[in-house]
Parts: C-alpha cells; sequence; structure tokens
C-alpha cells in the first residue's frame, strides 16, 4: 500500500504531463466534447465496440484512447459490455462473412435511438482486404454508418478529435 | 546437418526410407521429396528424431503445371537450428494422403485446415470439422484454396446449411455455457463454450475463424513489396513480426542478404513490439483479478513505447518500416539519445508495475496455480513461444537460429510450472532482456545507414521466420518465374496456443477463464487469417 502511495505521488498526473505539445488541443477539445455530450446524451455517450475482422490495431487504439494519458472516460464516453446499454455502436475492420449475422445482431439489440461509428481504413472499404472471398463487404453495405474515423489504425487523438467533430457538425 | 546426415539418421530408425529427392536451398532449410506410402513414417521418425511437434502442414495446387497437389509438413530441428520438410505429390484425382493426426496430435489442425481449402483428405483423421469457413455460411465442396476457385458461392440459402456440431459432454448435472463471439471488452471475435460440473470446468470447446479475411489466398499474385503491406496487416499487434517473417522468406528467395545494420534495427523493433504487448498483457491480467493500479502503469508504459515506436519509425505499430532488402529508416544520432532516456523511464515504471503485483498477497494468490498447462500436454498440441516457455520447453528462434541475438548474448526465460504466474514471470523477464537487448542494439548501430539492394523478381520458394512476442510466426512463400506469389502459407503461434487454452482451464472456474485467457493473451485475426 506504501509503495503505491508512494509510486502515486511522484508519478503525478500522467494525463498531462506526457506529450504536452499535443496537450492544449485536447483538453479544450475534451471540455467541448463533454458539454455536447451532456447536452445531447444526457450524461454520457456509451459506446458498444464489435470487431468484425480487424487486424485488432484498430482495437488496440480504441483501448489506448481509455488509458490514463488520453482518459476518454473524463469527457464522459464510456466503452460498455452489452449493445443493450449503448448508444453508439463502434465497428473495425472488413464484415467477414462469419461475423455478418453477429454484426446485425448487436445492431438489433441496441435501443433506439442508436447511430452507427466505424474506425479504421478496412471498415469503409475493407482496406487492404478488398477482393477476398469472404468478405460480406464494407460496414456502411449493411448498416447505416453516421461517422467514420479514418485511419490505419487512427491514433487515439485522432478518434477523440473525430468525435468531437462529428458531434459539433450534428449540434 | 546436411541432407545426406539427415538422411542417414532417419534410415537408422526407419531402414524402409528412401527420398525420391533431397534438396538443400538455403543452409536452414532440408526438404525431402518421399513416395506418398511412406509419408507419416517418415514424419513419425522425424517427430521422434528431432523432438519437434508439426510446425507446419500445407498444401499446394499444383494442377495446371503438374496435374497434382504437393503436401508439405515442416519440423523444426532446433539444435542445428534448420527447418526440415517431408513433401510428397497427392494425385488430382480423387486427392488424399495418410492423416499423421492420429500419431503426431499437432498435425490434427493443420489437416483439417488443408481438407477445408483444398479439399484434399487426410485419410483417417477422425475430425474433419471446417475451423475458418463456417458451415452456417459456406456451402460444403467450395475450396478456396484451389488454383480454379471462381470466387465466393453465390445465392446460398441459410436454410439449406448445417449448423456447426460442438463436441457435446453427457452426463448428469453438466451444463453448458457458451460465450461470443461478441465479447464484453473490446477484443476480436470468438465463441467459447464451456461444459461445466458444478464450478470446476470440464470441458472448453473454442471456435473460431470469425475474423477470416481470406488472407493467404490474397497474397497470391502480388509482387512481393506489394504483399508486405499485406503481411502489416494480418495481425496487427504484431506487424512488424509478420512482416519480419514475410520479408526473410522474400530475401531467400530474391538472393539478398542484409545488411548488419538492417538486422540490428530489426531486432530492434522486434523487440520493442515485444515490449509494448507484454507491457499490455502484464496490465491485463492485473485488470482480470480487479487490481487497476498496476493496469494503469502499465497502460502507461504500453503508450511511452508506441510513442517512442511513433517517433522512430512513423507508425505506432511500426508499420511501413521494414521492407524487402532492409529498413527504410534506421535510428539517427539523437534518436538513439532519445530511446536511452525513455528506456530509463521506462524501467523505472515497470520495476514498479513488477513489484507491485509480486508483492501483493492477494494477486499472487490468484494467479499461483490458476491455468497449468503440462509440459507433456504443451508438447503433443505443438503449444510454442511464451506459452510452451512457461511450462519448461525452453525454444525460442532467437536462440535457436544464427544472427544478431547470439552477439548480443541473448538469454531466454524459462518457467516450469505452466500456470499463469509462469507466463506472468516469463513476460516479465523477457521484457526485462528486451530492454537489455534495445540499448545492446542500438550502441552497435551507425546512425542513419539505411541502403538497401532492390528485390529481382525471381522463381523460387523459402520459409521466413521471426519470434513474435507470442511465439513464432512462419511465412512459407513461392513465387513463380515472374516474381509473383503462387502460394503463402503463415502460421502464427496462436494456431496452435488456442489449444493450450483449452487444456488449461481444465479444471478452473469460469470467473478464473479471463486470467487464463489473458495470459496467453492469443490473436483472433492471426490464428483466422
Ligand atoms: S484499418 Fe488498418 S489497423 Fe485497422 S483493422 Fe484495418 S488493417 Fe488493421
Amino acid at each position: 500500500m506504501y509503495r503505491i502511495l508512494k509510486y502515486r505521488m511522484l508519478k503525478g498526473i500522467v494525463t498531462r504531463h506526457i506529450a504536452p505539445e499535443a496537450l492544449g488541443e485536447i483538453e479544450s477539445t475534451g471540455k467541448e466534447l463533454k458539454t455536447l455530450i451532456r447536452k445531447k446524451f444526457g450524461k454520457s455517450l456509451h459506446i458498444r465496440e464489435v470487431d468484425t475482422g480487424s487486424c485488432n490495431a484498430c482495437e488496440s487504439e480504441i483501448i489506448s484512447a481509455n488509458n490514463p494519458i488520453y482518459d476518454l472516460q473524463r469527457f464522459g464516453i464510456n466503452f460498455v459490455a452489452s449493445p443493450r446499454h449503448a448508444d453508439a455502436l463502434l465497428v473495425t475492420g472488413p464484415v467477414s462473412k462469419n461475423m455478418l449475422l453477429a454484426l446485425k445482431k448487436t445492431y438489433d439489440a441496441m435501443p433506439e435511438p442508436k447511430f452507427v461509428i466505424t474506425v479504421g481504413d478496412c471498415a469503409l472499404d475493407c482496406g487492404v482486404f478488398k477482393g477476398s472471398y469472404y468478405t460480406a463487404g464494407a460496414v456502411a453495405q449493411i448498416l447505416p454508418v453516421a461517422l467514420h474515423i479514418p485511419g490505419c489504425p487512427p491514433s487515439p487523438s485522432a478518434i477523440i478529435k473525430s468525435l468531437l467533430a462529428f458531434l459539433r457538425q450534428h449540434d | 546437418m546436411d541432407c545426406a546426415g539427415i538422411i542417414n539418421e532417419i534410415k537408422a530408425k526407419f531402414p524402409g526410407f528412401s527420398v525420391i529427392s533431397a534438396v538443400q536451398n538455403y543452409p536452414d532449410e532440408i526438404c525431402l521429396y518421399v513416395r506418398p506410402e511412406i509419408f507419416k513414417d517418415t514424419c513419425l521418425v522425424l517427430h521422434k528424431i528431432l523432438l519437434s511437434p508439426v510446425k507446419m502442414l500445407f498444401a499446394l495446387d499444383e494442377r495446371k503445371m503438374a496435374n497434382k497437389f504437393t503436401v508439405h509438413c515442416v519440423f523444426l530441428s532446433a539444435k542445428s537450428g534448420q527447418w526440415v520438410t517431408v513433401a510428397i505429390d497427392v494425385p488430382a484425382e480423387n486427392p488424399c494422403f495418410d492423416s499423421l493426426a492420429k500419431s503426431i496430435y499437432s498435425a490434427s489442425l493443420f489437416e483439417r485446415e488443408i481438407y477445408e481449402m483444398f479439399g484434399i483428405k487426410p485419410e483417417g483423421n477422425p475430425d474433419l470439422r471446417r475451423l475458418r469457413l463456417h458451415d452456417e455460411v459456406w456451402p460444403q465442396g467450395s475450396f478456396p484454396l484451389r488454383k480454379d476457385f471462381a470466387g465466393a458461392p453465390k445465392n446460398i440459402s441459410a436454410e439449406n446449411l448445417p449448423a456447426y456440431k460442438f463436441s457435446k459432454v453427457e452426463g448428469n448435472g453438466i451444463f453448458e455455457v457458451p460465450v461470443g463471439p461478441v465479447h464484453a471488452g473490446i477484443i476480436g471475435p470468438g465463441h467459447f463454450r464451456f461444459s461445466v460440473a458444478g464450478e470446476p470446468i470440464i470441458n472448453l470447446e473454442i471456435r473460431l475463424g470469425f475474423t477470416h479475411r481470406g488472407v493467404e489466398k490474397l497474397f497470391e499474385g502480388k509482387f512481393l513489396t506489394q504483399a508486405l503491406r499485406l503481411a502489416e496487416s494480418v495481425d496487427g499487434e504484431s506487424a512488424f513480426a509478420h512482416s519480419l517473417a514475410f520479408t526473410q522468406a522474400a530475401e531467400k528467395i530474391a538472393g539478398i542478404s542484409i545488411s548488419l545494420q538492417a538486422a540490428y534495427a530489426r531486432a530492434i523493433f522486434l523487440e520493442l513490439e515485444r515490449m509494448y504487448n507484454h507491457a499490455n498483457d502484464i496490465g491485463g491480467i492485473a485488470v482480470d483479478v480487479g487490481f487497476s493500479f498496476p493496469a494503469a502503469i502499465a497502460s502507461i508504459i504500453k503508450e511511452s513505447i508506441l510513442q517512442l515506436n511513433e517517433k522512430l519509425t512513423g507508425s505506432r505499430y511500426l508499420k511501413g518500416i521494414n521492407t524487402v532488402g532492409g529498413v527504410l529508416r534506421s535510428p539517427e544520432e539523437h534518436e538513439i539519445r532519445m530511446v536511452s532516456g525513455f528506456l530509463k523511464e521506462i524501467k523505472k515504471d515497470f520495476n514498479q508495475l513488477a513489484k507491485i503485483l509480486t508483492t501483493s498477497v492477494s494477486f499472487m494468490d490468484r494467479v499461483d496455480t490458476t491455468g497449468v498447462l503440462k509440459k507433456k500436454t504443451a508438447e503433443d498440441i505443438g503449444v510454442a513461444g511464451l506459452a510452451g516457455r512457461a511450462c519448461g520447453i525452453a525454444l525460442d528462434l532467437r536462440k535457436n537460429f544464427a544472427g544478431v541475438y547470439h552477439e548480443a548474448k541473448f538469454k531466454m526465460a524459462v518457467e516450469q510450472s505452466g500456470d499463469v504466474l509462469a507466463r506472468l514471470r516469463v513476460r516479465i523477464a523477457e521484457f526485462e532482456e528486451s530492454m537489455r537487448l534495445v540499448e545492446f542494439f542500438l550502441s552497435k548501430i551507425t546512425p542513419g545507414e539505411t541502403a538497401f539492394p532492390q528485390p529481382q523478381r525471381k522463381e523460387g520458394e523459402a520459409l521466413g521466420f521471426a519470434e513474435s512476442w507470442r511465439g513464432p510466426v512462419l511465412y512459407w512463400l513461392k513465387t513463380d518465374c515472374n516474381g509473383a506469389i503462387e502460394r503463402c502459407k503463415i502460421v502464427d503461434a496462436s494456431f496452435c496456443n488456442w489449444q493450450g487454452l483449452s487444456y488449461a482451464v481444465l479444471g478452473n472456474i469460469i470467473p478464473d477463464f479471463p486470467l487464463c485467457n489473458k495470459s496467453f493473451d492469443l490473436s483472433y485475426p492471426g490464428n483466422d487469417l
């Protein structure tokens, strides 16, 4: 316990002191994001993530957006374990034929109103997996997509910024 | 060891043995072509002599040129640092070969794969269920890796397709818990079916293939440099290991030997990849017992390394840095200094992380003796890499093959107990060793030097390999006379190791499953291809 406390005191708040150049931008983006989310979703935006055939680097960046440095949660965005708790569905990867049914079922299980976000180049047009015998198509061919976040994979700050730009647009 | 050496060794155990031809195209690859009748016995003898499970078993469709299929079975000779392949021809009509599965268990999954992708029957294999082409969406009789495959079958009606048959545990009081394919976390998809009697798990069947994207087929027809991008996207968290294994095979074919500088730079990137992933896993193990503070430290370490990767290569996941013939960019003088500074910080954080975990009694209580994988089981299944080293299988391609790691006096981490704690200990030891290795290679590197030869378009076949953070990643490549890829077979360590997980959880309770799972941390996309 003593070790934890000591380490904690010495380390300080990492969210502030890593990558100071990018910090101003993220902080101001984040503040605005928080206000927008409060206004639109009551208190917070809940996202359910589904991987339909990604290489997992996209997942890794989404997880990174939740680490103590970017700490997406402090702006009111939460990743939830069940589609029943979600406002938004976040999809990564081209849609493998094997995931088609699971993707549709997950979407159907979400309460209205709901919207779909895609993350990564694969999710937009199957990316490097274009033309495979086993892709059922891009996500937009299967579900109505409201927002796409480009990149291979998009960085955590790109993910946060895209979310803000999107919410601002639909203000 | 040369061809004659291995032939004599086989003959000593198997007097009826003879080869059609034996070739050694590269110092570390021996290939023996034999008659199909003695395929099984030859493999069995090699399996015993080399103490190696089946490392790769795959088919090629050569019907157009030679009216036949061929099947290759690859073993590892750890002692001599070589790959030994047994190859046979399989007739184009009624294609089949003698199954190895009943004698060498590690061949089972590969044989199922050959049957599903090529329609070549491993005669005598009791389980021919498909791995990736799910029965519910793909009709029987359509084989994607055959050369005359004309694309996905159209107008399939789901009603006519059968459902997958899970193995059933019968008896009083057994109940089944199905989980997935979509899980609660931000993670890939897979289906886990537990059979439990009271609390303990008595069977776990893992059904994968959900992220199958037909990668091996996509490689076909591409040129080496084009295909590299695809290799990096097979498994994004080991993007560099995959690209390394691919380029190694490509370089062998093109007859390029890379510069020592490039070899150092590659080793640095490979170790950085290992470090961010090991940190991530150690954090994951802490999360799964509900110990969030060390998990936060681990994610800070991971983020620091990702940022370091970006500074060095322009990509957080080390994509686009490796190329056939070398690396596109190697660290500059000031970057070398920067990395050393970074490593010092990381070392401090990592020591804290390791100490907090190993001095917490309740944490140790959760991981000690949980999820034991026995050495014998692991050997039979062909578990490789970190999961193997945690139960006493002392194999690491960095150790077994000559190269810059020998110069660095690489120390392999091995544990005996095979539980979650052992896997955690191996991870911690490997992370520390990787830090040392990065420092060592940095001290050897001449700043900024990146010259590399342009690859020639050539015909050939070769095996490339890399020890990723999970274990061996193997690429077997064959190109045609224009230099286009004819066949690319990929084996990620996850392919066999997933089975290891299903044995490790037996006797444990379902709430400990996430912990066991995280301690293996296997790849969905690397397995599903
Ligand atoms: S977009 Fe890129 S990083 Fe994301 S899943 Fe596809 S290949 Fe991987």
